[in-house]
């Protein structure tokens, strides 16, 4: 999943830059730019009370927008994919957009579609990370496994855990 | 010197960073990848992905309201805060840095006239006048009067009005004269003619001020006309005065690569740009007591090499050897055989402090204008020159006693090349002694015996192999019956494959090229000199212009430009004074303005109509050889000249310049 570090978060925006590049047709930078239509970024860098923080899809277990969408046009075919679009089957009602709690659904005023971020699953079967991974200059963005995060977080609480004990056999 | 912290190698890739077209570049890249040495290949790679916003040149930091970007994708801020557009960004940054540009080059103009002014009145020790004849003639054009006066005399009112020059508030800069009438009129036409040298970098920073232009295209104009300030004033200023001081240069046979550097010597590289220095080392490198410092230190001489365009200055000059170009500031560190690097100004990486911290080599900084963290400031003071250079290489003689033989690994790479064309010798050797002109220059054009003439220079880039663009560019070209005329690092790349040889002809050159070189001499590439003489290709122009038949124009000329590994702001000065000359110039990774479809589109299509050049940007260098051929086969067809003679030489049949380094599955 994708994880975010908010104290990272410069606010720089490369990441919206990526995801749009990586969203057209090119790939490329210098020929994504003349693009048309031009590419849609499905992140976008919130800006809070003294932080900002890049806002995307959760991939929510139990998806409001694939529960509201009347042409089954949001789904997730396994536990392990994400929750994607059929393009051919979306209608633009925009439902999602106005159910999905995080407000990291858009519509693709050219396409005629909604868009949301699909954690860029061909580049995740090629063994690539996510592009606006790929491109945090400070890695506020990470892209790690449920296990690799609790075995983390389970490690620092150890950490804890020893200092609490050494602290009372002081 | 100071204990230098050396980060720690990121270990997380096998294999160099980094590649090298060049055989012993590569060589040291693999050291320095196994035994664990940063060098700017690493971090390059550390450094992606590059920020996006720059490289279009959306991203402006002038005032404090911002930082502010643009949005390519027009979804996000399409004006900065004060309004400015993604145009005027673009263009504003663009004319930002041709104007340090051209301050670099005009800056090092204006200290070769202190030069000359201080040894006029004699008060620049060891420093003489070595070349009278354009003394005399350069004075002529200036109106300055020759007749029974000494050279002192002539020099020090030369170096006046060379002088005079750079803090110049009325009329335009001398050297305008020079160009094409044409060239001028379009100059005019465009209100880019170069007023005053310091006027214009000034002016130009004035204007992208903010809240000043905010006008892409008068800020275009901004930028070529600061340019030109470089290309007819600061770096003519230094290219004349500096023959005027160092002598001009004659052919002269010399070696270039990391092989140039021995084991049993005292290895002192000279790094950097201003002459002055590099000079005044050469001398003192010759004095006895320099010698026999070294030999009691156990070395059989001291070996002076160079690094980038000092190291031009010296080869034009005296055949003094080139250890390398700009990216083989840190390899040669690496060899553990550099026992001083003395540097003056541009293009020296502060990185050099601690990977030299690794080895024994003494690091020494001589310019008032450029200091390093970690490096020595020896000051360098022209009025006791010869003895501060001798402090200085003796400084270098005792380091050789920390050397560690067990760190030293000399690739053995070191290629012989011929240097020293200039302008005025290009008479000498087309002409012969009876005749010397441009005539056999220009009818090879005519006649069809040469497509036409391409100035290859520029710098290196880790963003590709070192070297290929320059190798693969010029290959292409010479077996289209190309004369290349080089200068820069660009020149060094060629001189280490190989190419600025007589033997070259046979390897790489079509027929018809091969012909005019055979009967002449000369290799098919003809190194001309640093980067402030790029100068001298503008005077060649001029030349060919002047001999006829060709046009009367540089936008007629069948002539083209490249720059394909361009990294510095000088290089973006030159680019732009070559191509506001009416020079088409083709450069590798492009100019940062790609975010501005409008700057873009005027700096590779609309220029052409108003200055008779523009730019072409085209990483591929087969590619750009073959924009550059098609080129010059138009110029040749407008001015209805003799179809080729030769049909291209078969890519077959010539020599292999280096090979890549690097495969695909190395990368």
């Amino acid at each position: 999943m994708l994880v975010v570090k908010v104290d990272r978060c410069l606010g720089c925006k490369s990441c919206e830059l990526a995801c749009a590049v990586e969203h057209s047709a090119s790939k490329d930078l210098y020929e994504a730019i003349k693009e048309s239509p031009a590419p849609r970024s499905r992140v976008s860098v919130g800006q809070g009370e003294g932080f900002a923080v890049p806002l995307q899809c959760r991939q929510c277990e139990s998806a409001p927008c694939v529960a509201i969408c009347p042409t089954r046009a949001l789904a997730r075919t396994s536990p392990e994919t994400p929750v994607m679009l059929d393009h051919d089957a979306c209608i633009g009602c925009k439902w999602c957009i106005l159910a999905c709690p995080f407000g990291v659904i858009t519509l693709d005023e050219r396409g005629r579609t909604i868009v949301k971020c699909d954690q860029c699953f061909e580049r995740v079967q090629r063994g690539e990370l996510p592009a606006c991974v790929q491109a945090c200059p400070t890695g506020a963005l990470l892209y790690e496994t449920l296990d690799e995060i609790l075995a983390g977080k389970r490690e620092a609480s150890l950490v804890q855990i020893r200092r609490s004990i050494d602290k009372t056999n002081d | 010197m100071t204990d230098h912290k050396v980060p720690p190698m990121k270990k997380h890739r096998s294999g160099p960073a980094g590649h090298s077209a060049d055989p012993a570049g590569q060589a040291m890249l693999n050291i320095a990848a196994e035994e664990g040495f940063e060098v700017s290949y690493d971090r390059y790679a550390g450094m992606q992905p590059q920020c996006a916003f720059g490289q279009l040149g959306i991203c402006c930091t002038n005032c404090a309201m911002g930082p502010c970007r643009i949005d390519p994708f027009g979804d996000g801020s399409q004006a900065g805060i004060c309004g400015a557009t993604a145009d005027v960004i673009a263009a504003r940054n663009l004319a930002k840095r041709s104007a340090v540009g051209s301050a670099a080059h005009s800056d090092h103009g204006r200290d070769i006239a202190h030069l000359l002014q201080a040894v006029s009145r004699e008060a620049a020790q060891g420093y003489t006048i070595k070349g009278e004849v354009k003394l005399r003639k350069l004075a002529k054009e200036w109106a300055i009067p020759v007749e029974g006066r000494t050279n002192n005399e002539i020099a020090g009112e030369v170096a006046q009005a060379a002088l005079g020059e750079f803090g110049r508030q009325e009329g335009r800069l001398r050297f305008v004269s020079r160009a094409p009438e044409k060239v001028r009129k379009r100059w005019e036409r465009m209100g880019v003619v170069p007023r005053g040298i310091d006027r214009e970098i000034v002016g130009t920073m004035h204007s992208t001020h903010m809240g000043v232009s905010n006008e892409a295209m008068h800020l275009m104009m901004c930028c070529v006309r600061v340019a030109l300030a470089d290309g007819w004033g600061g770096s003519m200023v230094a290219t004349e005065l500096s023959d005027i001081l160092f002598g001009e240069p004659k052919p002269v046979a010399s070696a270039s690569n990391l092989g140039v550097l021995r084991e049993s010597h005292v290895n002192v590289v000279v790094h950097g740009h201003e002459p002055a220095l590099a000079d005044a080392l050469v001398a003192a490198s010759q004095l006895p007591e320099v010698q026999a410092a070294c030999e009691e230190v156990g070395a059989e001489g001291l070996q002076l090499a160079g690094i980038c365009c000092t190291a031009n200055e010296i080869l034009m000059r005296y055949g003094i050897p080139i250890a390398g170009n700009f990216l083989h500031q840190e390899l040669s560190v690496l060899t553990g055989a550099v026992d001083m690097m003395v540097v003056d100004i541009q293009c020296v990486m502060p990185a050099l402090a601690s990977l030299a911290g690794r080895f024994h080599t003494k690091l020494v900084s001589t310019s008032p204008k450029a200091r390093f963290e970690g490096f020595e400031h020896i000051e360098f003071d022209e009025a006791r020159a010869l003895d501060s250079a001798r402090d200085i290489l003796m400084a270098g003689v005792r380091n050789f006693a920390r050397r560690d033989s067990a760190k030293v690994y000399i690739p053995s790479e070191k290629s012989p090349l011929i240097a020293g064309f200039t302008t005025e010798g290009v008479f000498d050797h087309l002409g012969g002694r009876y005749r010397p002109s441009y005539r056999p220059l220009n009818n090879a054009m005519i006649d069809g015996r040469l497509r036409g003439v391409v100035g290859v220079v520029g710098c290196n880039t880790v963003k590709m192999a070192q070297d290929e663009g320059h190798l693969a560019l010029v290959h292409e070209l010479l077996r289209h019956d190309v004369l290349i005329v080089q200068t820069g690092c660009s020149a060094i790349a060629c001189g280490k494959a190989g190419l600025l040889t007589p033997e070259a002809v046979d390897l790489y050159a079509g027929r018809g090229l091969k012909e005019v070189c055979d009967a002449v001499g000369i290799p098919p590439a003809l190194h001309m000199g640093s980067c402030v003489d790029n100068s001298r290709i503008l005077t060649a122009c001029i030349e060919i212009c002047r001999e006829g038949g060709l046009g009367d124009d540089f936008a007629d000329l069948p002539v083209a430009g490249a720059a394909p590994e361009w990294m510095s702001e000088k290089a973006i000065a030159i680019g732009f004074y070559v191509v506001a000359s009416g020079v088409y110039t083709v450069i590798g990774d492009p100019l940062p303005v790609l975010g501005s479809k409008a700057v873009t589109e005027y700096l590779t299509e609309g220029m052409e109509k108003d200055f008779g050049g523009k730019f072409a940007f085209e990483k591929d260098p087969v590619k750009a050889a073959r924009l550059i051929i098609d080129h010059l086969d138009r110029k040749r067809a407008a001015l209805k000249l003799a179809p080729m003679i030769y049909e291209p030489r078969p890519a077959e049949t010539q020599g292999k310049v280096w090979e890549p380094a690097f495969s695909e599955a190395a990368k």
